[in-house]
């Protein structure tokens, strides 16, 4: 089958599609984007999580046929989708979480053309992550990132509860989760530095 | 065309001077949070095909017939294979003992072991294909623990054996055996005044990696083939892989793709032979990635132990002899268990000053599944024990738990049982202290305005207490852990170093076939040769076989022996250039030829800080390489009936606190916080080192309360290969892990450093363990604890 879909601003077609196959698959096989990790299959690692029109969910559970006309968000689209975010809360769109993700949905994804990493635009939680060192293997961390940005936009200043709570669907087996915990502490941090000054 | 997903090097920026002991970032940090880093799972090649594996159902069997018509005549796939169609004689592979073969050949040992192997252009189609494959199994009787192992009509696992342990353990179904006896634990035992003896058991945990294995093997027209693997020893999967292809060294050409995770996992072999066979067959890339249900077939595990411990100790809280017996199982192939016996043995005591003992710690063959090396490697299992005893002892003399422990406390000089003197600090003392001083949480930490945070009880969002029947508990623990490969092993590395002006600056090439894991070998690579040379820019190439081996990323030995390598070469790099500067430019300064020269800020400058002359200037378009290998002192095997010997390279010390709340009428355990304090020698990285230590922490926390792969004791089948069934901790079962790092030089190490990873993994579980019996009252004799184990419904 054929499955039309938006993902990170772009629209995409994937032809001779399998009834059986996952979002997953098609966003890793199909069009390119590896950067959702399949760990488990099955729902309980979180890390293939992206989001479907707004709502993290475990890509690997979704069948592809699902996504049929819905929008995407990976985590190589996360910068330029807090990016957009970010611009116009600064410009004064109101309205919360789903203001701004309207106006997320409307930007296109820029190309990335640097192997080494160097000079690449990084969500806040991205840059927070490497800050402060909650990547080792880094298997997890794409579905992380993109937990903790869903947290972050809807709850800006989370207790360690709340967040435990909130990536409490993502396993890690290198950290011990306390830099995590570091990390989105920080990137809450810096942002509220940022509202404030 | 090249493979998509072809790591290139890792250049970093010059922020920072980003020297060792600096938190300097990783340099794959970006790339790991934009999803541009590319794992051994996301490579990708044109015409590639995706292989399956078909595995056994039973766990041991005769194999009747392998009937491949059907999956053959599938559309969309292109190859099967079995063991007939291997190419040369040589068809099995192992680390130590090769009596792994690479298909079944007329017989299966374990649930899970591979039978054959199909290509095809979608992994669906493999899957199917493989399904179709029709195996007759004529089942035999299992050998699932020492009783039945070594029972006088017990079948053999291994029959004929001809490897370099058959001729010295008792049985054939025992794969290595090590005695150490050192006083005389019976004379001893007669000046005890307490005499304690427990008999405990350690469950099989998983490494559980978050990244499968995966790997893709690409032909090469020169009849050789090109493999991008995750692993943790490029050179020892090329040792074992290019003989069962037939092929020479220099034809198996394997590069390091990105590794999600490893923790002993990947020290074996897993898809690589296959891929590669598939490839060849083929003429095709070939991909093989596991999913999870696979993973944990695919890999060997820790090994279960039961253990038997007599502690005996005077009135005034002195140990007089350890007597211990410890069987683990190894499963149906060797894998690393006999250097897990040589651990487990030799560790056996803990960090502790005992003269008498008598110790035997000893791994079967079985019909359950392969066991080797997980992160802590025979020193874990051994700490649960040696550490509940301690507790037992202690309480038996009424002394506090850490007092006695200080009393008993190894430190520099002690000899460990093997006779071995610890000739570096061990602060075993100094370490329990620490983490007894750090503040305790908060009681009732749970209790707010708006009542019961239950995400911070036991059952957490289950919503099964707001506090009723839950008791607090604290325990602790400390253990030692060797590092490096031991017992005579040739442990060393190879490291390729480059200095050169690029564009008017000094840059600095390292090539090692280090496998970064995860760990951040890349960084404090970089980080060490910035130290040496002092060059901003370093430039971390890939791991490949191109360069000679780095032995293992294990035993918490790369920043130790490749970090060495790597020091070493950037030392004789520096030499060279200096003497370029001295023949250049030596006429210009007299410091040249009177002074201490080092390379500084790109620059050469006297000790005394005064510039001699720019790097790019004295290199000019001159390229200086070193590659070199670096060991470190040898060790010397252990005697094969007394265990005496020089056999470890070095020790390391870790010790825990744990806070633990007990629902004791479910039986639920949260941990509410678990403190460590250990010895790193020296921190290269700070942040890194904390990073390795809280892992550790959780992986032993993990063992304590919740992982365990449950085997079938009738069929000796895997009940649990998934993560539903198989719980690993989650972000909500872990607590806040304080750490306290001291750094007491080892002088015999590069910079004074000592092996990181693996410690913080021994001492979190007994810690957790002494919690939960110091909450509960109950004596708990394995780990992983479940609820039924603390409400008495076991």
């Amino acid at each position: 089958m054929r499955v039309n879909l938006t993902v990170n601003g772009r629209p995409q077609q994937a032809d001779d599609v399998w009834e059986g196959e996952s979002l997953l698959y098609v966003l890793r096989e199909r069009m390119g984007l590896p950067g959702s990790k399949n760990a488990c299959e099955q729902g309980e690692c979180g890390s293939c999580t992206v989001r479907l029109d707004g709502v993290p969910v475990c890509s690997c559970l979704v069948a592809a046929g699902q996504a049929e006309g819905r929008e995407v968000v990976t985590v190589e689209g996360l910068a330029e989708f807090a990016r957009r975010r970010a611009g116009d809360t600064a410009s004064g769109v109101r309205g919360g979480a789903d203001a701004s993700l309207d106006a997320a949905r409307r930007w296109q994804a820029g190309g990335t053309d640097s192997q080494t990493g160097e000079n690449i635009e990084l969500a806040p939680v991205q840059q927070a992550f490497i800050d402060a060192g909650a990547v080792q293997c880094g298997f997890c961390t794409p579905g992380l990132l993109v937990a903790a940005d869903e947290m972050l936009e809807h709850n800006p200043d989370p207790t360690d509860e709340d967040i435990r709570e909130a990536l409490s669907g993502n396993l890690c087996r290198c950290t011990g989760y306390e830099k995590i915990m570091d990390a989105v502490r920080l990137a809450a941090a810096r942002r509220s530095e940022g509202a404030t000054t | 065309m090249t493979a998509i997903g072809a790591p290139t090097g890792l250049t970093q920026g010059s922020r920072t001077k980003g020297g060792i002991g600096e938190s300097t970032l990783r340099p794959d940090g970006v790339l790991k949070v934009t999803g541009e880093f590319a794992y051994a799972s996301d490579m990708w090649h044109e015409d590639m095909l995706w292989g399956q594996i078909l595995r056994s159902t039973v766990a041991h069997a005769e194999i009747v017939s392998i009937d491949t018509g059907e999956a053959l005549a599938t559309p969309g796939v292109y190859a099967v294979m079995t063991y007939d169609d291997l190419p040369t004689d040589v068809r099995h592979y192992g680390l130590e003992i090769r009596d792994t073969p690479v298909l079944a050949h007329g017989r299966v040992r374990h649930h899970g072991e591979p039978v054959a192997i199909v290509a095809a252009d979608h992994p669906e189609t493999a899957r199917r294909a493989a399904a179709r494959i029709k195996v007759e199994y004529r089942e035999l009787p299992l050998v699932t623990d020492e009783a039945t192992a070594t029972a006088p009509d017990a079948v053999l696992v291994h029959e004929n054996r001809s490897d370099h342990h058959s001729g010295h353990v008792p049985h054939p179904n025992i794969v290595h055996r090590q005695p150490i006896v050192r006083g005389d634990a019976d004379a001893a035992a007669g000046r005890a005044d307490v005499i304690v003896e427990g008999d405990y058991y350690f469950g099989m945990q998983d490494q559980a990696f978050l990244g499968p294995e995966s790997g893709l093997a690409v032909p090469g027209e020169d009849g050789g083939v090109d493999l991008y693997i995750a692993t943790q020893w490029l050179h020892s999967d090329l040792r074992q892989i290019a003989p069962v292809l037939g092929l020479p060294e220099d034809k198996v050409r394997m590069t390091l793709s990105g590794v999600g995770g490893a923790f002993g996992g990947r020290e074996d072999l897993s898809m690589q032979i296959h891929a590669c066979l598939l490839a060849l067959r083929t003429g095709k890339p070939v991909k093989i990635v596991y999913n999870r249900f696979e993973s944990f077939f695919g890999h060997v595990h820790r090994h279960p132990a039961r253990l038997h411990y007599e502690h005996g100790a005077t009135r005034d809280g002195r140990l007089t002899h350890v007597r211990c017996r410890i069987v683990l199982d190894g499963g149906a192939y060797a894998s690393a268990s006999p250097a897990v016996v040589g651990n487990a043995a030799s560790l056996s005591v803990g960090p502790y000053v005992c003269e008498d003992v008598d110790i035997e710690a000893l791994a079967l063959y079985s019909n359950n599944p392969p066991c080797g090396a997980m992160r802590g490697f025979g020193a874990v299992q051994a700490c649960f024990a040696y550490e509940a005893q301690m507790d037992k002892v202690a309480a038996e003399l009424g002394l506090d738990p850490v007092e006695f422990r200080r009393i008993n406390a190894m430190e520099q000089g002690t000899l460990m049982p093997t006779g071995q003197p610890v000739d570096s600090p061990a602060p075993v003392a100094e370490l329990l202290r620490r983490v007894k001083a750090m503040p305790m949480p908060p009681e009732r930490q749970w209790e707010s305005s708006e009542g019961a945070d239950v995400r911070q009880l036991p059952g957490g969002l289950s919503n099964t207490t707001h506090g009723e029947g839950v008791v607090r508990g604290v325990g602790y623990a400390v253990g030692i852990k060797n590092v490096g490969f031991s017992e005579g092993f040739d442990d060393y590395s190879t490291a390729r170093v480059r200095l050169e002006a690029v564009g008017g600056r000094p840059v600095v090439t390292v090539h090692t076939a280090m496998a970064e894991v995860g760990q951040g070998g890349v960084t404090v690579h970089a980080q060490i040769a910035r130290t040496e040379l002092g060059v901003a820019e370093v430039t971390i190439r890939p791991a490949d076989t191109r360069v000679g081996s780095a032995g293992s990323t294990s035993a918490s030995r790369q920043t130790y022996v490749t970090g060495g390598a790597i020091k070493n070469a950037c030392e004789l790099v520096r030499e060279r250039v200096l003497e370029t500067g001295r023949r250049k430019l030596g006429s210009h300064h007299p410091a040249w030829a009177t002074a201490e020269l080092l390379l500084e800020g790109g620059k050469v400058v006297t000790d005394g800080g005064e510039v001699l002359a720019d790097l790019v200037d004295v290199l000019e378009d001159e390229v200086v390489e070193v590659e070199e290998e670096w060991r470190h002192r040898p060790t010397e095997p252990f005697d094969p009936r007394t265990g005496q010997g020089d056999g470890h390279v070095q020790y390391s010390f870790a010790a825990h606190r744990a806070v633990v709340e007990v629902d004791t009428e479910l039986g639920l355990v949260k941990v509410i916080e678990l403190a460590c304090a250990q010895d790193v020698g020296k921190a290269l990285n700070p942040l890194s080192v904390i990073g390795q230590i809280q892992g550790g922490t959780v992986q032993g926390l993990g063992i304590a309360v919740m992982e365990e792969i449950v085997v079938d004791p009738v069929t000796a089948k895997v009940r649990n290969p998934s993560f539903t069934d198989y719980l690993l901790p989650t972000i909500l079962d872990t607590p806040a892990l304080p750490v306290d790092v001291l750094e007491l030089a080892d002088d015999h190490a590069p910079y004074g450093l000592r092996g990181v990873g693996e410690a913080p993994t021994l001492s979190s579980t007994p810690a957790v363990l002494a919690a939960i019996r110091d909450a509960t009252g109950l004596a708990l004799d394995r780990t992983p604890v479940r609820p039924e184990h603390l409400t008495g419904t076991a």
